[in-house]
């Protein structure tokens, strides 16, 4: 079994500030981690490759200090690991994204492709799926148990909105991962110190084959305009006085909007 | 790249490093370097006082292309045969993006019968595209992807939107994939610009932390999901007339099978999201029994409780009240924030609520830049005034 687990290096996004002044984010001091979904799709890869065998490879598009997630990942228990950085893939969208990885994928060779449902940065959920559609394989979102899985079917639940579809699909396939479906492990202190010696296959678009025009900023359909943070509401009242004074200009002021 | 810096203008000085929200500036041998983060946000262009960061031309679309793409689709989708509400509230922005545009607004309904269909054009769809087919009875990415793909292809709309619930964004991207087209995740606002046409696409992004306005320019048609009860619906109209065009699935395979669907929604969650009022508590409670006073009021008012991500995370109340980024995101006429102080993560879960009435001990917290009325002053004085005078109002003693 050959299991594909795609992962992201993020910066921790609870830590990220604003700064008041520029409106830009304070980056300075902010720790980079792996995606806190992308933690358990590694946890299921190597769940999986317990269960019944396999190897599991992790692979990432990123910059060169992205090594370090797959390095995270290799004392996790992954058994390889590919890096996918050159200068061709700055400023990839999620379609951009997507079929980067997935000529990496074919590449690789796999019978189960496992994501984290978003990277908290981007906060998108579209890799995944598009990743799919770029391989002709099924997907499966939002996977939060896996309840059988053999060398050609799997069979998950996958959380929605008022509930769970339990879901089967041939192999090979891709989902996506929730929190819900298991607890990341702690990497063992043998894994730490082989992680470091690994080695780490680092693949540029040379080595994936693709075209120029598919990837980077030239094969991505969608751009980013602007960033700003959000505007304060207009016409706000600061309701002034004693206690008793501020809650009586409230219940005016509801009853002048009649919603008391 | 199209954003790169002049080597010879740079003279080191840093000053772009904090600009950038993507770590994407580095400084090598005494030189700013734009590395792979580069989103081509353009914020670090003004910030450089030596003008050494600049853009380079990027090709622009051949216009005829684009302009072969018509009329403003939204995807409908269902569950158990029952339209979901955020379809009524995409036929709303919808119907503004179509007259704006001076073109037509269809529906596309999978699963769905007639009446439905019907309904889709009260709501202000002048067209809708219905397939009854069995396939679509469970919820499969395939089927849907294959068959919305090929309408797509048919019909060449400008601009998809879809509901960005777990259905929405985990079918649309295969769309977008195949179509070679961009998709904007979990949009907060829409519209048009008018000079170019293009679909200026709102969201909030580094978990809310920031908003990223995003445009798909060179590409047809422009696809949106778009994060449910944040549009308003439109006009309901019961004469209203429309074109339901039925639409033949045969071709369309899945590799995927779902099994059984189970439901295990709690009255609460249903509650938070179909409410009118909510009283949300946050960090500023002190401590779990602040919820009582916080459950009166919301009862008194015949609303439903909320809360912060802070009071969750200190396990003073159940995940399912929680509003915000992580939690639920919810649009009611009236939304108190007591004790809350205001984390942008939270804001994007509740700030498009009609009226936001913010009880807070600081004057300083971000909740009362999103507030309608503010209230500087401690929530236990005020909340049992507030309970006091709306039961004197209300004739309760």
């Amino acid at each position: 079994m050959n299991i594909v687990v795609c992962i992201k290096q993020v910066p921790d996004t609870a830590e990220v500030k604003i700064n008041p002044e520029t409106g830009t984010l304070v980056r300075e001091g902010v720790p980079s981690i792996i995606n806190p979904f992308d933690m358990h799709a590694i946890e299921a890869g190597i769940n999986i490759k317990e269960r019944i065998g396999g190897k599991v490879t992790v692979i990432t598009m990123g910059p060169p200090q992205a090594e370090t997630a797959l390095r995270d990942a290799l004392s996790m228990g992954a058994d390889e690991a590919v890096l996918l950085s050159d200068s061709a893939f700055a400023g990839s969208d999620t379609w951009a994204t997507s079929f980067t990885l997935s000529k990496a994928i074919e590449k690789i060779g796999a019978d189960i492709i496992i994501c984290g449902k978003q990277a908290i940065d981007g906060d998108t959920a579209q890799v995944g799926p598009e990743t799919a559609e770029f391989l002709n394989i099924p997907h499966i979102s939002y996977v939060r148990k896996i309840e059988d899985v053999s060398a050609n079917s799997i069979r998950v639940q996958r959380l929605m909105d008022e509930g769970y579809d339990a879901v089967e699909s041939s192999l090979p396939v891709l989902f996506t991962v929730v929190k819900e479906l298991n607890e990341p492990r702690l990497p063992s202190l043998k894994g730490k110190m082989a992680s470091k010696k690994a080695e780490i296959k680092k693949w540029g678009r040379p080595e994936i084959m693709a075209d120029e025009n598919d990837l980077g900023l030239k094969g991505s359909p969608t751009q980013v305009k602007n960033i700003f943070t959000p505007e304060a509401r207009s016409g706000r009242k600061i309701l002034e006085g004693k206690p008793e004074e501020q809650v009586e200009a409230l219940i005016q002021e509801l009853r002048g909007i009649k919603c008391l | 790249m199209p954003v790169i810096v002049n080597v010879d203008k740079c003279k080191g000085c840093e000053e772009c490093l904090s600009s950038c929200p993507f770590d994407a500036i580095v400084m090598k041998e005494g030189k700013a370097v734009i590395n792979e983060y580069c989103q081509v946000c353009m914020s670090c262009i003004s910030v450089c006082p030596e003008g050494a960061i600049v853009e380079t031309e990027k090709e622009a679309p051949e216009e005829g292309d684009l302009q072969r793409y018509k009329g403003i689709w939204i995807f409908a989708e269902q569950r158990g045969g029952k339209v979901s509400s955020v379809a009524y509230e995409l036929l709303g922005i919808g119907r503004n993006l179509a007259d704006d545009r001076k073109t037509e607004l269809s529906a596309v309904l999978f699963g769905a019968s007639e009446p439905e269909a019907r309904e889709l054009i009260r709501w202000g769809a002048d067209k809708v595209y219905i397939s009854k087919d069995q396939i679509f009875e469970g919820f499969n990415d395939e089927p849907y992807s294959q068959l919305l793909t090929s309408l797509i292809r048919e019909h060449r709309p400008e601009i998809v939107l879809a509901g960005a619930t777990p259905m929405g964004r985990s079918f649309i991207p295969r769309v977008a994939a195949r179509l070679r087209t961009g998709l904007t995740a979990d949009c907060t606002s829409l519209a048009v610009d008018k000079e170019t046409g293009n679909l200026l696409q709102i969201r909030p992004a580094f978990g809310g932390n920031i908003m990223a306005t995003i445009l798909c320019p060179n590409n047809r048609p422009q696809m949106a999901t778009v994060r449910p009860r944040v549009m308003k619906r439109g006009r309901y109209d019961e004469g209203r007339n429309g074109v339901i065009i039925d639409v033949n699935a045969d071709g369309v395979s899945s590799r995927t099978k779902v099994l059984k669907t189970v439901k295990e929604v709690s009255d609460i969650t249903v509650n938070l999201q179909e409410a009118d009022i909510i009283v949300s508590g946050g960090r500023g409670l002190g401590d779990p029994g602040g919820f009582k006073l916080i459950e009166e009021l919301a009862e008194l008012l015949g609303g439903a409780v909320g809360s912060s991500r802070a009071a969750v995370d200190a396990g003073w109340i159940p995940y399912r009240h929680q509003v915000g980024q992580t939690g639920k995101t919810v649009c009611p006429r009236i939304y108190f924030a007591c004790g809350i102080s205001g984390a942008v993560q939270h804001l994007v879960g509740m700030q498009s609520s009609d009226i936001i009435i913010a009880i807070n001990k600081n004057p300083e917290a971000p909740i009362f830049d999103v507030a309608t009325y503010g209230i500087v002053g401690d929530l236990y004085e005020i909340i049992p005034l507030l309970i006091k005078r709306i039961k004197e109002s209300k004739g309760i003693s």
